[in-house]
């Protein structure tokens, strides 16, 4: 019998629907590899029973001829999103022993449509970070092998500080690492700047941002709302078509998620692409670029003009104020969203005499160092004196940057493909330590894609010469997910299937 | 304007003016908070009508209760102001415990309601005009609770995320009597609207005074602002004593620090409560969990169709429709409830009686018994069908105002819902209008006092003595115009 964890998510469904497998079967399978996945540290918390027990519900569900259309599908769920009763921290030492009397929206989606919940994923601390590297819980271990490196090499790296072995990007590295080395069917996720479309190029997987609003914020632990968006990692196309289908949705307890109908992002994938007009942006050509993501790019656009697509040069010519707006506004609304994190009601608390002592030493303690520096830019740039200087500038570069967009879109551009990162994955403890700086770089391609709140997809479509993965990205018109499905379906084609590494961890 | 009372305030060196604005918070009268679905019920145990938006769970996010909106936009119609079609909410930035989220939403940029006036009558014949910057929503937080423990502070978050109006005045009121007529008035319009009870002993109405002094003719001086002065009384104690502080300090050669300052009402004095220096940077910014607020014309239409006849209508038409003197209208239109009372027994059986009759009736007697027990005219125990029929009586000349006067105590108290008429009867309190019973009891009270007729014929005052014993002999029950005419013609008198 294949290894159930060998299956995409949609391989997997229709197996569990025609009952050649069973969910508990499938999710024993999963909690086996998590069990020796340990040292990847992937997972902050295994919920083994309550993944059974759902399992068992599923078959349940499945003999009496019924099920939702992720029945018994087992799934990890990053820690940002509020999970009834388990783990629910982002990540953060702030939040230590919260569990929530409540469930996110879209978790309460998929649970709705029949999912199993494994556990809950690592990540960066409140979202903060491109590697991983913030969480409270440690770094994550991407499943792919640092360039040189031999399995026992990197096996023997894992109880320590992990340094020189991969980071699976951040801040959803837990959700990438996870999907990559078959920790999971596929992963919740979350992009405030690339948190699931980083890690998806470093991982070698897929990713979508979908449109703001596309997704229910409701109960995931907010770091910027005006940027926050929740998407699925998954191991192909088709995988995270499904995922968001069951994800997203009108929500009325989210005033900003948007109200209409969720379409089958499934029936997107496989579609044709001829005709479509694919945007390619000038301005993501950057000095200094390695020219193998440079090929990769326009080798992406060949195959697309080979499918049928035609391929124009655009302009989006406010690209470059994007990321240092980007760091003024998600910081600005993170600094006023982390002020209840102040251990008078939950979470942490570290008494300091008085309120003010209280305050200052559990938030001094709880927070680690990434999460402050952005709570102190945050303060800096809203208050009085210097908000027009930076806050009232960047919501204008903001504005502009969604102009452009408009621009090219109203040029009959259907999606315009963008590289996914200026690099592939680079090692634990190597970026960041001394210029945080290096590391925001890192959004460079995804943060514009935030900042206008359009949807953003992330495709794997090759190996870098040192043999990890890169990916491009597909940026899309406004709740036109399936435009980028399609379009994405297409570069998966054409691309080498990326064979994922083997478990040398385990 | 006739009859401008001086509102200056004398110091060593002369005449100063106060300039007062006001920023009033009014809870807004709805079933649930202003983001959250939990119960806005007064009392209840600590911490009971708390919802995980109100209290800031991770992931929690606002949702604007529509219900809220309208009451702003109502009161903003009330206030005769411009109503923004488009406002939206912004965040205001500052840690404290019974703040949960760390800020509160508030609108700090663009406001549902802008600017507005408001009348301000302080005697029948002087009023003022007070203008209304603007009006918008925002949370109210929860209640440190600092008595109940030695070592620790509690919060209770039942306010906490409660919808408030801020109505910011325009520095327009140059007295204490007129801070406090505003409040007054601005308090009548909120109750008539019914979008706040105006309620300020459980905190349902309370005031952010602005106080500042000046030469006449000056450029306005710096202000002081008195936080959360709850009730009208203490609002003009806390402006006199400040006005006075702030004066003292100028003429000793002193300058004003601008600064938050608190009411004491027991030592009758402000006290510093911040200087402008520790002020908080509550670095505003949009809320990005909120759209804007956008009305449509037929929104606000709707709800300035629905919307009850304000004070000052219901006023002017009191003294066109029913004659009523100016005061008259002013004091029974100051409450919706004793207006609509007033209305009943004037208009009760579809005939319009004695307004004028009615109204002293309601201003008197009736005001004195519901405010012996705390209640409103309306729940002082008579009915307007009541009030109308011992109105009548006493027109049909069926009893005197005496009598009158003891029914309406009967209808209080023993009589509780009788009948006027009957009651009247059943206790043989009619009028006695026999010429002959009247002249018969006239003559015994004269024939009993022969030397007080004598000396009355020289001294007419005397004749009230004599109308008293003839009531007395008659219980009371005699009309008391035919004991009069009977006896100045019995004394021969003029």
């Amino acid at each position: 019998m294949t290894d159930p964890t060998s299956l995409t998510l949609a391989q997997a469904r229709d197996a569990l629907r025609a009952k050649t497998l069973s969910s508990v079967e499938l999710t024993r399978a999963y909690l086996d590899n998590i069990g020796k996945a340990k040292g990847l540290n992937a997972y902050v918390e295994v919920t083994a029973d309550k993944a059974l027990q759902m399992a068992a519900a599923s078959d349940a569900k499945f003999a009496r001829g019924e099920g939702g259309p992720l029945e018994g599908v087992a799934l990890g769920i990053k820690d940002l999103y509020a999970t009834e009763g388990v783990h629910t921290q982002a990540c953060s030492h702030i939040l230590d022993g919260f569990k929530p009397q409540y469930e996110s929206t879209v978790t309460a989606h998929l649970w709705r449509d029949g999912a199993v919940m494994l556990g809950k994923l690592n990540m960066d601390e409140f979202a903060m970070g491109s590697s991983n590297e913030t969480s409270y819980y440690g770094p994550v271990a991407s499943p792919w092998l640092p360039p040189n490196w031999d399995g026992a090499r990197a096996k023997a790296a894992l109880p320590g500080d992990k340094k020189g072995l991969l980071t699976p990007g951040g801040s959803s590295g837990g959700s990438a690492a996870a999907v990559a080395a078959r920790l999971c069917v596929a992963a919740t996720a979350s992009d405030t700047g690339g948190s699931i479309r980083q890690p998806a190029a470093f991982t070698g997987i897929v990713g979508i941002k979908p449109t703001y609003g596309r997704c229910s914020r409701y109960g995931m632990v907010a770091f910027a709302s005006s940027l926050d968006q929740a998407g699925p990692l998954a191991r192909d196309m088709r995988d995270a078509a499904i995922m968001l289908t069951s994800m997203a949705g009108h929500d009325p307890k989210d005033s900003t998620c948007y109200d209409a109908p969720v379409p089958n992002y499934e029936a997107a994938v496989g579609r044709s692409v001829k005709g479509m007009t694919i945007g390619i942006p000038r301005e993501y050509r950057l000095d200094g670029m390695p020219a193998e993501i440079e090929a990769l790019w326009r080798q992406g656009a060949e195959w697309l003009k080979a499918a049928g697509a035609k391929v124009v040069d655009v302009s989006l010519p406010h690209t470059r104020h994007a990321l240092p707006a980007y760091y003024i506004v998600a910081p600005a609304e993170a600094s006023s969203n982390l002020a209840r994190y102040d251990g008078v009601r939950y979470g942490l608390r570290e008494d300091g005499g008085d309120i003010i002592g209280l305050y200052e030493r559990t938030r001094a303690r709880g927070f680690g160092a990434e999460v402050r520096r952005r709570l102190m830019i945050g303060t800096y740039v809203l208050s009085a004196g210097y908000y027009d200087a930076y806050y009232v500038r960047a919501q204008k570069i903001r504005t502009l940057i969604k102009r452009d967009f408009e621009t090219v879109f109203a040029e009959g551009v259907d999606a315009i493909l963008t590289p996914a990162t200026p690099s592939p994955a680079f090692g634990i403890g190597e970026k960041g330590s001394a210029d945080p700086v290096e590391m925001y770089l890192n959004d460079v391609f995804t943060v514009t894609v935030n900042m206008a709140g359009l949807p953003g997809l992330v495709a794997p479509a090759g190996l870098s010469s040192a043999g990890l993965p890169m990916g491009l990205q597909l940026i899309g018109r406004p709740f036109d997910e399936e435009t980028l499905f399609s379009i994405g379906a297409a570069l998966e084609q054409s691309a080498p299937k990326l064979a994922m590494p083997d478990a040398w961890w385990a | 304007m006739t009859n401008e009372p001086n509102r200056l305030i004398k110091g060593a060196t002369g005449d100063w003016e106060v300039v007062v604005g006001l920023e009033v918070h009014a809870q807004v009268t709805s079933k649930a908070k202003l983001f959250s679905g939990a119960s806005t019920a007064f009392g209840g145990e600590p911490n009971a009508h708390v919802s995980l938006v109100d209290a800031a769970m991770p992931g929690m996010l606002p949702v604007i209760n529509v219900e809220c909106v309208r009451q702003a936009v109502r009161t903003g119609l009330g206030l005769k102001a411009e109503i923004n079609k488009r406002s939206s909410f912004d965040r205001k930035n500052y840690f404290y415990p019974d703040l949960p989220q760390g800020y509160q939403i508030s609108q700090y940029k663009s406001p549902v309601v802008g600017e507005g006036e408001i009348q301000v009558d302080l005697t029948p014949e002087y009023s003022i005009k007070v203008g209304v910057e603007r009006l918008h929503l925002e949370q109210d937080a929860g209640k440190s609770l600092h008595d109940q423990s030695p070592t620790q502070s509690f919060v209770d978050l039942n306010r906490s995320g409660v919808a408030l109006m801020e109505i910011v005045s325009k520095p327009d009121m140059r007295s204490a009597d007129e801070a406090k007529a505003y409040v007054t008035k601005l308090r009548t319009i909120l109750r008539y609207i019914g979008s706040c009870d105006g309620d300020m002993e459980k905190g349902n109405l309370r005031a952010d005074v602005n106080v500042s002094v000046r030469k006449p003719g000056a450029p306005l001086g710096t202000r002081c602002e008195i936080k959360n002065v709850n009730s009208i009384r203490f609002i003009g104690q806390a402006i006199e004593v400040e006005a006075r502080r702030q004066i003292g300090i100028i003429e000793d050669g002193g300058v004003i620090e601008q600064e938050t300052r608190l009411y004491d009402a027991s030592k009758g004095e402000t006290r510093s409560m911040r200087s402008k220096e520790e002020a908080h940077d509550y670095r505003y910014f949009p809320d990005p969990d909120l759209l804007p607020l956008e009305f449509t014309d037929d929104f606000v239409e709707e709800l300035r169709a629905h919307l009850p006849e304000l004070p000052d209508e219901k006023k002017a038409r009191f003294i066109g429709d029913y004659g009523l003197s100016g005061y008259d209208a002013m004091v029974l239109t100051a409450e919706r409830e004793t207006a609509s009372f007033f209305e009943h027994a004037a208009l009760y059986g579809g005939v319009q009686r004695d307004a004028k009759a009615v109204a002293n009736w309601i201003m008197g007697d009736l005001s004195a018994a519901a405010n012996a027990n705390g209640v409103g005219v309306g729940e002082a125990g008579v009915s307007a069908a009541q009030l109308a029929g011992l109105v009548d009586l006493i027109g049909e000349g069926v009893i005197s105002g005496k009598i009158a006067k003891d029914v309406l105590a009967l209808l209080l108290a023993e009589e509780k819902g009788s009948d006027p008429r009957a009651l009247v009867s059943a206790r043989g309190l009619v009028q006695v209008n026999d010429t002959g019973a009247i002249e018969a009891a006239v003559d015994a009270v004269i024939a009993a006092n022969v030397e007080k007729a004598e000396q009355a014929k020289g001294k007419p005052g005397m004749l009230g003595w004599f109308v008293g014993q003839v009531m007395k002999q008659t219980g009371g029950k005699a009309n008391p115009q035919s004991v009069n005419e009977a006896l100045k013609r019995k004394l021969g008198l003029p």
